[in-house]
């Protein structure tokens, strides 16, 4: 056994807190998607998204919790999950040998808010001495190698919502350079008052009130997307070094990972005023997506026939909708291949969206196929095989995950079977 | 092999600038002007006189841009322009890989005051945010720009690592080329933190010096007197080119990062211990890659924040990574001269040693006038001193508990 | 006047601990702060808190003397009383 493998799972999502938790509901079609709460939304066109249920307490120590935005303390407490299923007790291992690449995508944008207003409302000694740890990207690096002891390279990615996967491909490399462990994944919690107007300003969430019908992607209804918090983290261990400690079980091997740009989008300067961070419009935009899995696969020594399932990065948006169904069908053919988007259940997560390696691992394990929610009338001309309603049950030996991000980004991983210690269901 | 330079520094904009900066010892602290810091307990910083439209961008790219995107564009344009890269790659694979500790961050807490009416609305009216509010709370928009200048098409991100943002940001290009992901990666950091919110989160710290009627002696590195940090801004793009790419297009290289490690100290967010273990392990790393020895190292580039504890710990870290040799060996801190700049500073200081490298002139540490006994290296005090440099060190610590160091080379060495 | 009691202490170093700090339950007024797992960033959120709450301002100097609870009790009571 060789690579770079993953051995333990942590989730903190909107429709369920620990691995289990998560994966029975979207196995079951049980949406996190809710009315907003954590402040008031009526001001707000947009009010719905996916919030996490979460005691804090039960994972994370007060000193830890006083000085962390939700979006550190939703990565702290999947990692300690994590290390919990790896079998794994960090205090135990030689602390340079242990690293972190998380990713991270708006920072502590709850606590960073209510600060800002400290100091606009009062004056700058109203400023907590925690606010410049807590809101900072890197923030939740720095916590998590504190917790746990982890010596080893340490840093957080950002490519707006297609961190997640580029953290895990980083991780990865940092296994191959030599450090035998590093806990990888994303979290984020964007949803803050200033964070949601902010996003709002973009144009691309959903304004639609009832929860069944806002975020569709690839539905010839959809309008947007919906915002989620969340986290999921991976422990990844180098196979070998796995072995070696007698690792209780393996979801699989991060076989394939690579990253694309997409250029501006005319010749000229990029855009108009806004239209930077526009939806990007139709053409021009896919292949450099259907880039990213190629250079996956190929990087997983495996063809396009191989893959058993696509988890889409599934926007929401008709043309973005459009545009990655076209990458995919022209690299598997028309319904070539099961294709599906549990975030519909939860909302985008940002970089929180590595939570797709995870259910893309368990879907290895279970050989089920989790569905798309709510989605009910693909849009003409996208020709996929969506798995609607329903789990599909099947054998996957190795899926494909794509996410974007605004701006341009474009990452894809492909996960294997793992060729021993395979975890069983539980 | 580093084939492209651009800086944007207190002191003066582009390379030609910065260098006579720091080779003449010049200290760029001021009281601040950006924006009114009367209520503040630190009030001086090390600004970037900037000016965007006299440093050729557009009122468009004015608009849109936080300072932070605004210094990044006017760097990597000079990079790109020192490189003479354009056209001679392959856009597929070209990438970024931008550092920054806090993003648009300026802008964002602009655009905050403007949506909660100055802090009083906890539900701000999201009617007033500007249609691109939302790059500025995603410190990600940092690199789209940078990638848009280069037109890259290549593996794209932010990385971010607090103080030693830029440090990393430059590690993880040369590992994307070192592998064969990219061949040519656009690299460096940028960061603007001169705004009233970062300001007051450093005075809540109690960790920029409060020596407000001294903006010049501010940031005194290794003194016995030291008390605190001097705020600055900027950034620097370095273009970062594998080797057979560079000699095939006949590109001038300027130097070559030998090496690279991070490590994290585990032990708090702000808080150093005085062994310096964790530094002295990225250094031994960094080494180790660059299968370079202590004995070989002829500069170092210090963090040099100028707080009671990093000095030390600083000092301690390079003393057990280098051993004996550390006390022949010079060690300044240009921060002395242009502040500390966040994320963007560990690639603003990997400039500092390609220009020390080309130009066999070490920058010296300003302000070091009365060695604090403790600190008992070689910190070239107060005056620049000429000497041949082929083999550099710098190193870079930071909030997180991050500790980074990159070992460069002179490129005719190599080549040799 | 401003009084400034054990219990008043207790909650603002509660508050710099998100109201989780198991030291807290015992006798605690003596003990040094790193021993209470109070890091030097959580003393430096309890003088900010002291300076919002009792429109103190307190110097770098100061604060960094301020090593267990007992020496802000007493450094609080003597600034309060200064202020009469």
């Amino acid at each position: 056994m060789t690579g770079a493998v993953v051995t333990g799972l942590g989730v903190a999502s909107p429709n369920g807190v620990g691995t289990e938790e998560y994966w029975r509901a979207t196995l079951e079609g049980r949406s996190g998607i809710r009315p907003i709460r954590l402040f008031d939304a009526a001001p707000y066109p947009v009010r719905l998204a996916g919030e996490v249920d979460f005691d804090a307490e039960a994972y994370i120590p007060g000193k830890f919790r006083a000085q962390t935005d939700q979006m550190t303390q939703l990565a702290m407490a999947a990692t300690v999950m994590a290390f919990a299923d790896a079998g794994l007790d960090p205090a135990g291992m030689p602390a340079f040998e242990m690293g972190v690449t998380v990713a991270n995508s708006s920072g502590g944008i709850m606590f960073g808010q209510r600060e800002l207003q400290q100091l606009w409302s009062q004056g700058p000694t109203y400023v907590s001495a925690y606010m410049s740890v807590a809101w900072f990207y890197a923030s939740t690096a720095g916590q998590l190698s504190i917790r746990h002891g982890m010596k080893g390279p340490a840093l957080v990615l950002a490519s707006e919502q297609a961190g997640g996967l580029d953290a895990v491909g980083h991780a990865r490399r940092q296994i191959r350079c030599g450090t035998p462990l590093m806990v990888t994944g994303g979290s984020d919690a964007s949803l803050a008052p200033v964070g949601l107007a902010f996003q709002i300003a973009t144009g691309m969430l959903s304004t639609r009130r009832d929860p069944s019908r806002a975020y569709l992607p690839f539905d010839r209804d959809a309008n947007g997307y919906l915002p989620g918090n969340g986290g999921a983290i991976l422990v990844l261990e180098d196979a070998d070094a796995a072995e070696a400690r007698g690792v209780p079980g393996v979801y699989g091997e991060i076989a394939g990972y690579a990253a694309t740009f997409d250029p501006p989008l005319d010749d000229g300067e990029p855009g108009p005023d806004t239209a930077a961070y526009d939806p990007p419009r139709g053409s021009g935009r896919s292949p450099r997506l259907r880039r990213a899995a190629e250079l996956a696969l190929a990087d997983a020594g495996v063809a396009p026939g191989d893959i058993d399932v696509v988890f889409a990065d599934a926007w929401g948006l008709p043309a973005l909708d459009w545009e990655e169904a076209r990458a995919i069908t022209e690299l598997f053919g028309p319904r070539g291949v099961p294709v599906t988007a549990p975030k519909t259940m939860t909302g985008r997560l940002y970089a929180g969206a590595a939570l797709d390696l995870v259910t893309a691992l368990l879907s290895i394990r279970d050989g089920v196929i989790p569905p798309t929610l709510n989605v009910t009338e693909p849009a003409p001309g996208t020709d996929l095989d969506l798995v609607l309603r329903e789990p599909r049950r099947r054998t996957v030996r190795h899926a494909l995950v794509l996410a974007r991000g605004l701006g341009g980004f474009n990452s894809a991983i492909v996960v294997s079977a793992p060729t021993t210690h395979a975890r069983s269901s539980t | 092999m580093i084939t492209g330079l651009g800086v944007v520094a207190p002191g003066g904009i582009g390379t030609k600038a910065f260098w006579e900066t720091l080779s003449a010892g010049r200290t760029a602290t001021r009281p601040i002007t950006l924006f009114d810091a009367e209520p503040f307990r630190c009030r001086i910083a090390a600004e970037v006189d900037f000016d965007p439209a006299r440093e050729g961008l557009s009122p468009k790219e004015a608009r849109r841009l936080d300072r932070a995107g605004q210094f990044a564009l006017v760097a990597v344009r000079e990079a790109l322009a020192d490189s003479g890269i354009a056209d001679t790659v392959d856009r597929t694979r070209l990438g970024v890989s931008l550092g920054s500790a806090i993003g648009s961050s300026t802008r964002m807490e602009e655009e905050y005051v403007a949506v909660s009416d100055r802090g009083r609305d906890w539900l701000v009216d999201h009617r007033f945010a500007v249609p691109y509010s939302y790059p500025y709370i995603t410190v990600s928009s940092l690199a789209t720009e940078v990638a848009w200048a280069a037109r890259c098409e290549g593996p794209v991100v932010v990385v971010s690592a607090g103080c030693t943002s830029g440090l990393d940001a430059v590690g993880h290009a040369v590992q994307l080329v070192e592998d064969g992901t990219a061949d040519v990666m656009i690299t460096g950091a940028t960061d603007a933190p001169l705004t009233p919110i970062t300001l007051a989160c450093f005075d809540a710290l109690k960790a920029t010096t409060p020596r407000n009627d001294d903006p010049a002696g501010g940031c005194r590195p290794f003194h016995r007197d030291r008390n605190g940090i001097v705020l600055g801004e900027g950034a620097t793009v370095l273009v970062v080119e594998e080797y057979e790419h560079a000699r095939r297009r006949g590109a001038d290289i300027r130097a070559e990062v030998l090496g690279y490690a991070n490590r994290a100290n585990a032990y708090h967010m702000t808080g150093l211990r005085p062994d310096g273990l964790e530094l002295a392990e990225a250094i031994r790393a960094a080494l180790a890659k660059a299968e370079v020895s202590p004995s070989d190292v002829q500069y170092v580039n210090a963090h040099g924040s100028g707080t009671r504890q990093n000095d030390l710990h600083e000092t301690s870290a390079v003393k057990r990574a280098l051993g004996a040799h550390a006390y022949d060996i010079p060690m300044s801190s240009i921060k002395s001269m242009i502040g500390h700049s966040l994320g963007a500073i560990g690639a603003i200081e990997i400039a500092a040693c390609v220009l020390t490298i080309r130009n066999g002139v070490i920058p010296p540490t300003a302000n070091l006038t009365e060695q604090d006994p403790q600190c008992d290296l070689d910190y070239v005090p107060l005056v620049a001193r000429p000497q041949r440099t082929d083999t550099v060190l710098t190193i870079g610590s930071g909030f997180g508990g991050f500790q980074s160091a990159m070992v460069l080379g002179a490129a005719d060495l190599e080549a040799a | 006047m401003t009084e400034f009691t054990v219990a008043d202490l207790k909650d603002i170093m509660l508050k710099a601990a998100d109201g989780t700090a198991p030291a807290l339950d015992g006798d605690f007024l003596d003990t040094p702060f790193p021993e209470l797992e109070f890091d030097s960033l959580a003393v430096l959120e309890i003088a900010t808190l002291l300076q919002q709450n009792y429109h103190l301002v307190i110097p770098d100097e100061a604060v960094a003397e301020l090593t267990s609870p007992r020496v802000v009790l007493d450094y609080v009571t003597a600034r309060l009383r200064e202020s009469e």
